[in-house]
């Protein structure tokens, strides 16, 4: 591991104005600090958010709006009541990611910016054109099981790992950010970016900027009666989504009044398709509308390479999804959540 | 056909279900592991693994390695550490070929290029990113059609063909048959603890802090390496975070580790990181399994003809004996196994818990279930049917076999008698798919040979020394209760001495024999000291005992008594205390003889049930019940057999779904290699296992009538699993593990 600088500032401006070209924020580390192992990363300098004050609340502001502060850990928002009551999904998103102990370190700032699982990123070694501008990518023509099957391009074929992230999509959530050019927010449909011909920006921060919070707005709490997040992996826990969908509806007299569908692992962000959302407004929720719906949302969808299975995979979890969501969110979240084997005949 | 040995020990610590000793000091870090050492002057090495499979180092930034603040030294094949035993030479049994910077062609991903050496970890990270190797790539072989198979020698530690009975008569006469192509991938073992070493040395004598499975046998393989007497190595192995198989031999950066700590005069300290652990330590080899069974009109086998294309290094041999495993369980009229070796630029395989049975009997187990199907008959009645009174092949009588009874008990206790035979037929309450299938275990109970000894104390508490070693399996508790049996005294008046090679040779442990052959020896210690006491006291005069005869004299609760009078007797510190206060030690081995191991075969059994639940559309899969039933003769912990044969189970189900080692095949390289890529179960994975210890004397095996239950939980249990998801989905997947888009491409 290269040597590297460290310093703890004490408030946001302190924070941005330590921040020089291959400087890195650092979160929970749980994922910063497993690049720089591999040397995946290598920054010069770490500067650690962990202390900042004020960015640890989970508080609802008077506009019915929620702020979760980027410092709070995953496992403190899943597990705060009030917010899981009015965002269960978002909790149950976050609970079938990772394990106790990750979730325990992880903040939801880092979450959200985490870098692909791409193992050809990941390992430091191979030609990576996220990681070295130009180089090449050998993701294709590689393993490519975990690879996108929408939004990718000749450059880049990575899919973007956060689970909380998905629902956040779905539920248009606000992410602030503070930097060296003052405060801004960006829609989370427009954090992520799909890589086009430049996949080493992979979100929509500029240099030096910082996410100090996230906030859903207040409509978002509407779907809680009937929101659900599955995520379809190849063990029961503690594996990253081959594929996933966060569905939200809203049901009034029997149709559907309001309807979100976002699904995670198929691309470079959090994918929502605004047509595969409005054919389900005004019809009573049925398997073939969900299947209809499940369709739109995957429609362009192509194989990166033998993962051609993905794009029928992800139809059936989002149909899935939405079923789950149209039959009621559980009391009580369940023993596995967000797992194929989540339903209350399984706990 | 010898007597049975007699078994004159009455059973009181061993038996019971004692809590592992050693439980404690490992769940509050207390216990220390080989890399928690730190000697003083301690020096760091990190070795640099290859990125490619094939091809050459053609340069290296040796100078800015070195240049590197803290770096001490830095060592490639143009400075290369000379060993004194040649790294290419296989002079003894678990002597593998090593790459120890002794060329710059590269033969396997992550085979150590250079090593690093520094005064902290941190510096010799850099150093080794310093070195930046630029290579000369070829395209590496990595699967199983990448080269041209050869006859091997051997397999395994076994052979590569055996035959019984005429094969192609067996063939001829089958009414039914099924000819079945499976594939297993390669896979690591991945200890908890990664393989490290601290190496001291002091002139010629050389310390080494090292997790090791056969710690007094190592000596002589690092005497010869560094050519120094064997009994010049202290090896010291108090705990293991495991072992699987790998930690039994010496491995290329371990030894370069020791070397360099010579050649610098510092000690020096090595721990593998967990990426590291997939190459140059040994695996699982990749095997393309080819399988033909063969029925006559009653469904009785006419033959049973399993081949196995195995994947080995293009340096060294060893293949994975998977065809082995059709050997010794069914009662087919001709048997045949047989394995074709394939060189591919891959690290060596090694032995890996159940080495050949685990993948064999995966397939063996399928093929009964699809010959099973076939012939229309439910697969445990169809087995029943093919039960083997005596050794296929041999005809020679079992040892023991209780088989009969695990497949009764464990039926029962499954409630396998409700299945139906149609596939995809069972649904849950929600809808899912329900499979039930099942398998047959089987595992050799084989001896290998330990020594002991026992004292007895001038304060009447013992002390028992042999060079055991525990990988977390209990060896420190099951060893002791053996002992304290022996010596008649209560388990917290023994003290045991273990994991060093300063002691008695206590073996291997491997090959589920660890506890036959060092508690084997340890009773035979035992016996000898308490004879040997006996006699003090019954030529003694002034003893109670005198005159009784050695006979008839027992050991019971620290006192020699006479058999059946045991008002007359005496405790052990009295007799020692009147002979002149001298501790009483005893010595003893344990091995089996040549006619035991040739007038009976020998093995463990089981049956194992297996009940999975699998999404009708998503096809995510779970195994939600897994019942084991398993004969292994005398326990004796039953807390410590069963979590070894849960341990079995539960890698028998990551066998099934989850591991294998991915490689790209333009680089070679492993793409999964790490835990959050490379699969086992977790404990979500786990529910509903149960396991049963069916009762079994034997009277042939050892004198304690102990078999093994480190590996045969693994087998059986891949087969029941995958029989079971072909009965919930009616899709068969013929190669391991099975995924989700198996099942996609199936429904
Ligand atoms: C074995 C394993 C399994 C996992 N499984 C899952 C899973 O199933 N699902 C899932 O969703 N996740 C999973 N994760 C990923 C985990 O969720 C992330 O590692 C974690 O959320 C990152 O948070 P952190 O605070 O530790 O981020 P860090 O590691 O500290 O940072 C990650 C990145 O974000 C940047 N960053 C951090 N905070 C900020 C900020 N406030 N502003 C701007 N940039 C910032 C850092 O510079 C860095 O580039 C897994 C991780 C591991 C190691």
């Amino acid at each position: 591991m290269r040597a590297f600088d460290y310093t703890r500032p004490a408030s946001i401006e302190e924070a941005v104005a330590a921040w020089t070209p291959g400087a890195a924020y650092l979160g929970g580390g749980t994922n910063l600090v497993d690049l720089m192992k591999t040397g995946a990363m290598g920054p010069a300098k770490l500067i650690d958010l962990t202390c900042l004050p004020g960015l640890d609340a989970i508080e609802v502001k008077g506009d019915g709006s929620t702020r979760i502060g980027a410092l709070v850990r995953n496992s403190d928002l899943a597990h705060n009541r009030d917010f899981a009551a009015r965002f269960p999904m978002v909790a149950e998103a976050i609970l079938a990611g990772a394990s106790a102990q990750l979730r325990n370190a992880a903040t939801v700032g880092g979450n959200l910016v985490q870098h692909t699982r791409c193992p050809f990123f990941q390992d430091g070694i191979s030609a990576c054109n996220r990681r070295d501008p130009g180089i090449g990518c050998d993701a294709i023509g590689g393993d490519t099981g975990s690879m996108a099957v929408l939004g990718w391009s000749q450059s880049c074929i990575a899919t973007h790992p956060s689970d909380f992230a998905v629902p956040l999509a779905a539920l248009d959530a606000v992410i602030e950010i503070a930097g060296p050019n003052g405060s801004r927010e960006v829609p989370m449909a427009e954090f992520h970016r799909l890589p086009g011909d430049t996949p080493e920006k992979e979100t929509a921060l500029e240099p030096g900027e910082i996410v100090t919070a996230i906030r859903l707005p207040a409509e978002a709490a509407a779907f809680a009666a009937h929101s659900r997040y599955l995520k379809l992996r190849e063990r029961t826990s503690f594996a990253f989504a081959l594929v996933s969908a966060a569905a939200a509806l809203v049901i009034e007299d029997g149709r559907i009044a309001a309807a979100r569908l976002a699904l995670g692992a198929v691309a470079a962000k959090p994918w929502r398709v605004a047509g595969a959302e409005a054919l389900m407004v005004g019809e009573p929720p049925s398997p073939e509308l969900f299947a209809r719906a499940a369709t739109a949302a995957m429609e362009g969808a192509m194989p990166s390479g033998d993962n051609a299975h993905k794009i029928e995979l992800a139809r059936r979890t989002a149909a899935r999804a939405l079923a789950r969501a149209a039959a009621g969110t559980p009391a009580e979240m369940p023993a596995l959540p967000a797992s194929v084997f989540g339903d209350p005949a399984h706990a | 056909m010898p007597d049975p040995i007699p078994m004159p020990t009455r059973f009181g610590s061993s038996g019971q279900p004692v809590t592992r000793r050693d439980g404690v000091a490992k769940v509050t870090g207390a216990a220390t592991f080989a890399a928690d050492n730190h000697p003083n002057g301690l020096l760091h090495a990190v070795y640099v693994p290859a990125t490619i499979a094939r091809g050459r180092v053609v340069s290296m930034d040796v100078a800015a390695a070195r240049a590197h603040p803290g770096v001490v030294e830095v060592y490639t094949p143009d400075n290369s550490l000379k060993l004194a035993g040649d790294p290419d030479a296989k002079p003894f049994m678990f002597a593998f070929r090593m790459h120890v910077l002794q060329t710059d062609r590269i033969a396997y991903a992550n085979q150590p290029i250079a090593l690093v050496v520094a005064e902290t970890i941190e510096a010799a990270n850099e150093g080794a990113r310093l070195l930046a190797p630029v290579y000369e790539a070829e395209t590496p072989r990595v699967t199983l059609d990448d080269a041209e198979g050869y006859k091997p020698e051997a397999a395994g530690f076994g052979a590569a063909e055996t035959v019984h009975g005429d094969v192609e008569a067996g063939h001829a006469a089958a009414a039914k048959s099924v000819d079945l192509t499976y594939e297993t991938p390669s896979q690591y073992h991945n200890a908890m603890e990664t393989h490290a070493v601290v190496a001291e040395w002091d002139g010629d004598r050389l310390t080494l802090d090292l997790p090791n499975q056969a710690i007094v046998m190592s000596k002589a393989a690092y005497g010869y390496y560094f050519g120094i007497p064997p009994q010049n190595v202290l090896i010291r192995s108090p705990y293991l975070g495991g072992g699987f198989g790998s930690k039994a031999m010496s491995h290329a950066p371990v030894m370069l580790a020791i070397a360099a700590a010579r050649a610098i005069g510092r000690p020096v300290k090595l721990m593998l990181r967990r990426d590291q652990m997939f190459g140059p330590v040994g695996h699982r080899g990749a095997t393309r399994q080819h399988i033909r069974i063969g029925i006559d009109g009653d469904a009785r086998m006419t033959v049973l003809d399993h081949h196995s294309l195995s994947a080995t290094s293009t340096f060294d041999d060893f293949i994975e004996p998977a065809a082995n495993a059709s050997q010794g369980l069914y009662d087919a009229g001709a048997l045949r196994s047989s394995h074709t070796g394939v060189r591919l630029d891959v690290g060596t395989p090694g032995p890996m818990r159940a080495p050949g049975e685990a993948s064999g009997s995966a397939v063996l187990e399928c093929a009964m279930d699809e010959m099973a199907e076939a012939a229309g008959m439910d697969p445990l009645e169809f087995r029943l049917k093919n039960y083997a009174e005596t050794e296929p092949g041999t005809g020679k009588p079992y040892s023991s076999k209780a088989l009969r009874e695990c497949y009764a008990q464990g039926a029962e206790h499954f409630g396998w008698a409700g299945r139906p035979l149609e596939a995809g037929t069972m649904r849950d309450e929600a809808g899912m798919l329900v499979g039930w299938g099942m398998g047959t275990a089987l595992f050799h109970a084989p001896m290998f040979a330990a020594e002991a000894r026992a004292t007895l104390r001038p304060d009447g508490t013992g002390l028992v020394e042999t060079g055991a070693a525990d990988m977390g399996q209990g060896a420190w508790t099951a060893l002791a209760q053996i002992a304290a049996d022996a010596l008649g005294l209560p388990l917290d008046k023994v003290e045991f001495r273990a994991g060093t090679s300063d002691l008695p040779d206590g073996g291997v442990a491997g090959g589920s024999g660890h506890t036959a052959t060092a508690g084997g020896a340890l009773h035979s210690a035992g016996m000898d000291a308490i004879a040997r006491l006996a006699e003090i006291a019954t030529a003694d005069p002034a003893s109670p005992l005198h005159g009784a005869g050695n006979a008839t004299i027992v050991a019971r609760d620290g006192r020699l008594v006479v058999e059946g009078d045991e008002e007359r007797g005496e405790d052990f510190a009295t007799i020692i205390a009147r002979a002149g206060g001298e501790a009483v030690v005893g010595t003893g081995g344990a091995s089996r003889p040549p006619e035991a191991g040739a007038a009976h075969a020998m093995y463990a059994h089981g049956a194992v049930f297996a009940e999975v639940k699998v999404d009708p559309e998503l096809y995510q899969m779970r195994v939600t019940r897994l019942v084991g039933a398993f004969a292994a003769g005398r326990i004796i912990n039953p807390k410590l057999a069963e979590s070894q044969l849960y341990g079995g189970m539960i890698w028998g189900l990551s066998f099934a779904l989850h591991e294998e080692a991915r490689h790209d095949r333009r680089t070679g390289r492993i793409v999964n290699g790490d835990l959050a890529g490379y699969h086992v179960p977790v404990n979500a994975d786990v529910t509903g296992f149960d396991v049963i210890t069916v009762h079994e004397d034997d009277p042939y095996v050892n004198a304690l009538g102990i078999k093994g239950v480190g590996e045969i939980g693994i087998t059986g249990t891949v087969g029941a699993i995958a029989n079971a998801i072909r009965h919930a989905t009616g899709t068969r997947v013929r190669r391991f593990p099975i995924r989700i888009e198996d099942l996609l491409a199936g429904g």
